[in-house]
């Protein structure tokens, strides 16, 4: 007859180990102290630099079934389709060329008229080109990571974009490799301008990959469905005039007194493989736009 | 039963490597949502299988290559790690002995467990979670789970990693 008390097997299914229990607190206690270091204080950025530079390897080895194919259609391509697509290129760079000629006459007389309105002059930026790593996993929130760090002349704070539009800007540039927040980012909030009236207001992150809010914008003012919006270059971050979204819904509610309205970024955000960087390391308008202010106001 | 040195090292260090490398690779369209922890599943596995040997250190430190993989809050996954890897530790004598398909609704809780530590860090940090989609990785691990403690077992018996 088995008797009822447990066997020592029994037992060992449902033993908890002590040990295990202190292990757990101390690395517990350590990712604790790591993150509020890392979060608030900043104060482990070199050590974050070494380790990203360690785990760089990781990243080229994720790229490389992607950066395989790449390589192996271009080299496996056939002559003919080279030779189409060449001669679809030429014909797209003639077109663009043509185009061009009429902006650089515009660009010239533009410069021109600011200057006999004695403006800021837009000049032209240095352009840098970088490539997507990986996003964050974290579904609501819009990082990514950019294959391009400090030893490339990144630096906090550059804007990031695409051929479309505004992508976002750098919040961190380690040696090899750069964080970039997005445009959509809750955090994130961008100066911006509706092209057709010059009114001006921020453009907030929704969370969203595909919507912006803009919720500080009046009921009686002048904003449309379809109309575009560009950065405004208040806050010296962004070069004013780049393509930021198009206005997808405007709604008043009569209890509110702001309208409620939102945009769709130009850029593919969701999809994004190469971004440009621009290099315009002193910002196009002082942090302090006050003094502009007072000068204008008679 | 004779061998004491630990062998297989690099077996399991490559699995994860393995891992690392596939949390990274996106899916198609709506799948992408479902897309596993690779790395917290390899881990339960190998906390199962060598219990002696991977643990909650290993868990940490496999967590916090992630946080500077994915250029996060360092921290943040090895905390979760090391939690999972704790609470597999705990239960694996009463995981092993179930059939696979028995297995996966420990796993989803365990999975379901970490995702909800590491969004919790999320939300104190100012990201909270919008909707419920976060949870849908465990759900994608759940249903991988049976193909891959099938191969990881093949593969440890086959390099007789103990």
């Amino acid at each position: 007859m088995a008797s009822l008390k447990p066997s020592g097997r029994i037992r060992h299914l449902f033993e908890v180990n002590p040990k295990a229990v202190l292990q757990l607190g101390l690395w517990g206690a350590l990712s604790i102290a790591l993150m509020t270091v890392d979060h608030r204080y900043h104060a482990i950025d070199s050590v974050r630099d070494v380790l990203a530079t360690a785990v760089y390897p990781l990243h080229v080895l994720m790229r490389l079934p992607t950066d395989t194919r790449n390589w192996l259609t271009e080299k496996w391509s056939s002559r003919s389709r080279l030779l189409e697509e060449n001669a679809r290129l030429r014909e797209k760079q003639l077109l663009l060329n043509v185009q061009l000629q009429k902006l650089t006459a515009l660009e010239a007389e533009n410069r021109r008229l600011r200057s006999l309105l004695e403006s800021a002059v837009n000049t032209p930026e240095r352009v840098l080109m970088a490539e997507l790593l990986t996003v964050d996993f974290n579904p609501y929130r819009h990082h990514i990571l950019l294959n391009r760090g400090r030893q490339h002349g990144l630096y906090v704070g550059q804007p990031v974009l695409d051929q479309h539009g505004v992508i976002g800007q750098i919040i961190r540039a380690d040696p090899l490799t750069s964080t970039a927040i997005l445009i959509t980012d809750p955090n994130h909030a961008l100066p911006i301008q509706v092209n057709r009236t010059g009114v001006r207001t921020l453009a907030l992150g929704s969370g969203n990959l595909h919507e912006l809010e803009l919720p500080h914008i009046p009921h009686n003012d002048d904003v449309k469905v379809g109309d575009v919006l560009v950065t405004s270059g208040m806050g010296g971050r962004f070069p004013r005039g780049y393509p930021v979204g198009t206005v997808t819904s405007v709604k008043f509610d009569p209890g509110s007194p702001f309208a409620r309205i939102i945009a769709k970024p130009m850029a593919q955000l969701d999809r994004i493989r190469e971004v440009m960087l621009l290099d315009n390391d002193p910002p196009i308008i002082a942090p302090d736009a006050s003094d502009a202010v007072a000068a204008w106001t008679p | 039963m004779t061998a004491t040195q630990p062998n297989g090292r690099w077996v399991i260090a490559f699995s994860l490597l393995i891992a690392f490398l596939l949390s990274g690779v996106a899916l198609p369209g709506v799948l992408d949502r479902f897309r596993p922890d690779w790395v917290a599943m390899v881990l339960i596995y190998w906390c199962m299988a060598l219990p002696h040997r991977i643990g909650i250190g290993v868990g940490w430190g496999v967590g916090l290559l992630l946080d500077i993989g994915r250029g996060g809050l360092l921290g943040q996954h090895a905390l979760a790690l090391a939690v999972v890897a704790y609470l597999t530790l705990q239960v694996y004598r009463r995981i092993r002995l179930a059939p696979i398909w028995q297995q996966t609704f420990s796993i989803l809780v365990l999975l379901a467990i970490e995702r909800i530590l590491i969004f919790w860090i999320s939300g104190v940090i100012g990201y909270p979670p919008q909707d419920w989609w976060y949870l849908a990785p465990a759900v994608g691990g759940m249903a991988l789970w049976p193909l891959l403690f099938v191969v990881l077992r093949d593969v440890r018996r086959y390099f007789q990693v103990s």
